[in-house]
């Protein structure tokens, strides 16, 4: 039999839904344990940081441009300034480096 | 504020969300149409799942006909992360918040959104997770609909650009409350550090990245949390109910 697309398109969103909701209907009632409270509040910083260096190196034309561009991101927002602002130069940074790197 | 306030607030904060996802999507759609998919199928691949990487890999395996139940071990793994994100937000529902709240915003649970979540003092209003996927989901179903469609008309220059949007969006999520807490910036930089020269040790180059990404956060924080636990009340996981 030929997989059909649309059942992989299902297979695929169930497994996924039940990853992300399972947590969230299983785990109602708040945390006592102060390990696993202090676990959960690093959770955040430290996953969306191990995400972003990979990813930057990997999504741009060169890892340098990445770099550039991560820099960028990291001084702006450190000196406070908004979200866009953040992502809008850091996407122009890579652009610019880019431009003249490749 | 109330929930129409905070919905409008979650609006305002999904354009860029909406901004990055039309983007990345664009490359999902133009990476489905060369595997064959239709523009149905990708938008609806994109309408129900929400996940650029399994996505990614997910096309790559319908493409070579891989079995059903490859395919669900895969996603399993590539989107793990996503459970590690929801035990964190399952914290920032309030425990008497009806329960529906909970399988809806379980539909949702993105890097991105999860982002700008994580950002929000105390409890969620669940209101605000609503005026972010009305932003981030057609953000990512449209994208993916334009790059399978008219897929050729940006150049690849500008979209590994515009890409990037999202990792700004990442930083301008962790570094603020990093200037205040000296335990935050530490946590963040050894994340950097390690994730950066993690693919240079020997053997773990062929680890998916979606198990990387797992092992480290978890390692990390839980390192983070019997080296410097937070007091409760203290930092923004706090008592102010929204």
């Amino acid at each position: 039999m030929q997989p059909n697309v649309y059942i992989y398109i299902l297979v695929m969103a169930s497994v996924t839904y039940l990853i992300r909701v399972l947590p969230l209907a299983l785990i109602r009632r708040e945390i006592k344990s102060p390990f696993i409270r202090s676990f959960l509040h690093y959770v955040p910083y430290v996953t969306l940081a191990v995400m972003t260096v990979p990813g930057v190196i990997l999504d741009t034309g060169t890892c340098l441009s990445g770099v550039l561009g991560l820099g960028t991101a990291v001084y702006l927002a450190w000196k406070g300034k908004s979200l866009i602002q953040v992502a809008g130069w850091m996407c122009a940074v890579v652009y610019i480096a880019e431009l003249i790197l490749l | 504020m109330d929930s129409k306030k905070w919905y409008v607030q979650g609006l305002r904060d999904g354009v860029p969300i909406f901004l990055g996802y039309l983007a990345v999507a664009f490359t999902v759609g133009i990476f489905a149409r060369n595997a064959g998919l239709t523009s149905l199928q990708a938008s609806l691949m994109s309408f129900l799942n929400n996940t650029s990487a399994g996505q990614f890999v997910a096309i790559g395996l319908i493409a070579s006909s891989s079995g059903y139940l490859e395919l669900a071990a895969v996603q399993l793994v590539v989107n793990l992360r996503y459970l590690l994100m929801s035990c964190s937000l399952s914290q920032k529902i309030q425990p008497k918040a009806p329960f529906f709240h909970r399988l809806l915003l379980g539909y949702n649970v993105t890097d991105e959104v999860f982002a700008l979540l994580s950002a929000v003092d105390g409890y969620l209003n669940p209101a605000y997770t609503y005026g972010l996927s009305t932003m981030s989901i057609p953000g990512w179903t449209l994208g993916t609909f334009l790059g399978c469609t008219i897929g050729g008309i940006l150049s690849e220059r500008l979209l590994s650009a515009m890409g990037v949007a999202l990792y700004g969006m990442f930083i301008s999520v962790i570094v603020p409350p990093a200037k205040k807490d000296r335990r935050l910036l530490a946590a963040i930089a050894v994340s950097m550090a390690i994730s950066a020269g993690f693919p240079l040790l020997p053997g773990l180059k062929n680890i998916p990245q979606g198990f990387k990404i797992i092992i480290l956060a978890v390692l990390i924080s839980a390192l983070f949390a019997a080296i410097y636990p937070v007091p409760k009340g203290e930092g923004e996981e706090g008592e102010s109910a929204a």
